[in-house]
């Protein structure tokens, strides 16, 4: 800053205590011997994080939200890199409306779009559970492949991939030997955002449990319901700590500036 | 690109927006109109109620209540945010962005040990001598705003910050030299040209607060209902199908119009942006 204003200064310190005091207080929470909920805690212990273990439902759910994330994002990237690679190298006419269709999922409430696909395809079509599940993931995160694979392509000079065309590559294949290695960090990029997306959904995936189907976050959401122990605060540790290794690998491929934007 | 090739690759993506998103939509929104009703009957009814009209309106207002409290954080955080120098700027970015990234299961989590019956808050008062029995601090409407403007600040951070760094530093210099004092530079360059930030920061966490499930779920109690925890309720604790679907698209239609509204009023203030 030029000129430093300190009153301003002191405002910022206590915005970023808000910001990341809860994630210090349950961090400390989550080495509590006590078997209550306390900040600070009274004693110390790892006993909750060996709790995560012996409680088989995370252990079960996390699995289903695994594989519903990585199959949801790698069917939004296979459905979303071609639209979006269509749609930056040509000015077809209705491209905007194209383009406002394909992020649309994201304007729909969570949980208008949770309750309308158990409606529709659980219940009244008979679609499993998990196929279900499926959908509605690859819905919520194509909006974020979309836009970062796209936000990609116009960084990338279109002249290179124009002169293997005119050297007589065909545009298939430019796209697999020149645009697609070119764009690589922002596929890992949209992988990433789109795969901590989706495991982090909570507003979908409520309404789509069933018979040994459940997300982690949601069998999270009805262990906190229930239970008072510590045992989530540890869970939230490892995984803030996973966020913060995913966050490390969005720096080192496509820096983080992206998130300002 | 040929123009055939092109709508060829959108194919995939429209059948998945077009036809997996929209007809289970449209379905929703049909039930509402279906059976034996008046044309929005449902939607009177649901008005009737004055459990449901407190619901909704609580819902307004406890987003727009998270809205100005994320501005009147987040414009000067990310005011700055843009003025701090590189190194400062991506980590005081990269602090905004691990909360965001947290599961909003943690998040909210967090804040009942914070203010839960055994939590900080209460643990310190007690040590203080301030009370003697703990206070109720959760599972009101108070809380619910909390944890909403917890989960959504770091979006009206990253909105202005990323708008407010394209400002040319030229500018507040250019209206300081010519002798405008700090603060009117700032108010006559940096807000006008900020606007946009604020607009799509404002749409993000009102929407966001108006939709979110976790934070209410967790966070609020009986008395603190909003719009996606009674649908919830409707849904899969009453099985009031038609119930749930008449909220259900009343949520998609505020969603709409409250993205409209905000947008048309920011094209009205700034006709430049």
């Amino acid at each position: 800053m030029k000129r430093g204003n300190p009153a301003l200064a002191a405002y910022v310190t206590l915005v970023y205590f808000f910001l990341l005091g809860p994630l210090f207080i349950v961090a400390a929470a989550a080495f509590s011997g006590s078997n209550f909920l306390e900040f600070p805690p009274s004693s110390l212990s790892l006993k909750w994080f060996a709790n995560i273990l012996a409680v088989s439902a995370f252990l079960e759910t996390f699995i289903v939200s695994l594989q519903i994330a990585v199959l949801g994002t790698f069917l939004s990237l296979v459905i979303g890199v071609p639209a979006a690679y269509a749609l930056s190298r040509s000015a077809v006419p209705g491209r905007g409306v194209l383009q406002a269709i394909f992020v649309s999922p994201v304007i729909v409430p969570g949980v208008v779009l949770g309750f309308s696909l158990l409606r529709f395809y659980n219940v009244q079509g008979g679609v499993p559970v998990f196929q279900t599940l499926l959908i509605g993931h690859t819905l919520i995160v194509l909006p974020y492949s979309i836009r970062v694979i796209s936000s990609s392509l116009a960084n990338f000079e279109p002249a290179i991939e124009e002169a293997a065309i005119s050297l007589g590559c065909p545009r298939w294949r430019t796209f697999f030997v020149v645009v697609l290695p070119n764009i690589r960090a922002g596929v890992m990029a949209a992988f990433i955002l789109a795969f901590i997306t989706s495991m982090n959904n909570v507003p979908v995936s409520v309404f789509l449990t069933g018979p040994g189907v459940s997300t982690l976050p949601i069998q999270m959401l009805s262990y906190v319901e229930n239970f008072f122990d510590p045992t989530i605060a540890s869970l939230s540790v490892v995984l803030i700590a996973t966020t913060a290794g995913f966050m490390f690998l969005i720096e080192r491929t496509l820096g983080l500036s992206y998130f300002a934007r | 690109m040929r123009y055939s090739s092109v709508y060829l690759l959108c194919v995939p993506a429209l059948v998945l927006v077009g036809l997996l998103l929209a007809a289970p939509l449209y379905s929703t929104v049909a039930q509402t109109f279906g059976g034996e009703v008046a044309l929005f009957g449902r939607y009177g009814a649901f008005f009737e109620n004055a459990f449901n009209r407190d619901v909704f309106f609580r819902t307004l207002k406890i987003a727009l209540i998270t809205t100005v409290i994320a501005a009147a954080l987040g414009y000067p955080t990310a005011y700055f945010i843009s003025q701090a120098g590189p190194k400062w700027r991506s980590l005081l970015i990269l602090c905004a962005v691990l909360p965001l990234l947290t599961s909003s299961v943690v998040r909210s989590f967090s804040w009942i040990v914070i203010l839960g019956r055994k939590g900080s808050v209460n643990t310190l008062l007690m040590k203080l001598h301030v009370i003697d029995a703990p206070l109720r601090l959760l599972f009101n409407e108070i809380s619910v705003v909390i944890g909403l403007t917890y989960l959504f600040l770091p979006l009206m951070i990253l909105s202005l910050v990323g708008v407010m760094e394209n400002i040319e530093d030229d500018l507040m210099d250019a209206a300081t030299s010519l002798g405008a004092p700090r603060i009117k530079a700032f108010f006559a360059v940096i807000v006008p040209l900020s606007l946009p930030g604020l607009v799509v920061g404002a749409v993000l966490v009102f929407t966001g607060s108006l939709t979110s499930f976790t934070t209410p779920q967790l966070l609020g109690g009986d008395g603190s209902t909003v719009l996606s925890t009674l649908i919830f309720r409707q849904a899969m604790v009453l099985f009031d199908w038609d119930g749930a679907a008449t909220i259900a698209t009343m949520m998609v239609v505020l969603t709409l119009s409250v993205i409209t509204a905000i947008n048309m009023a920011a094209r009205r203030l700034n006709p430049a942006a």
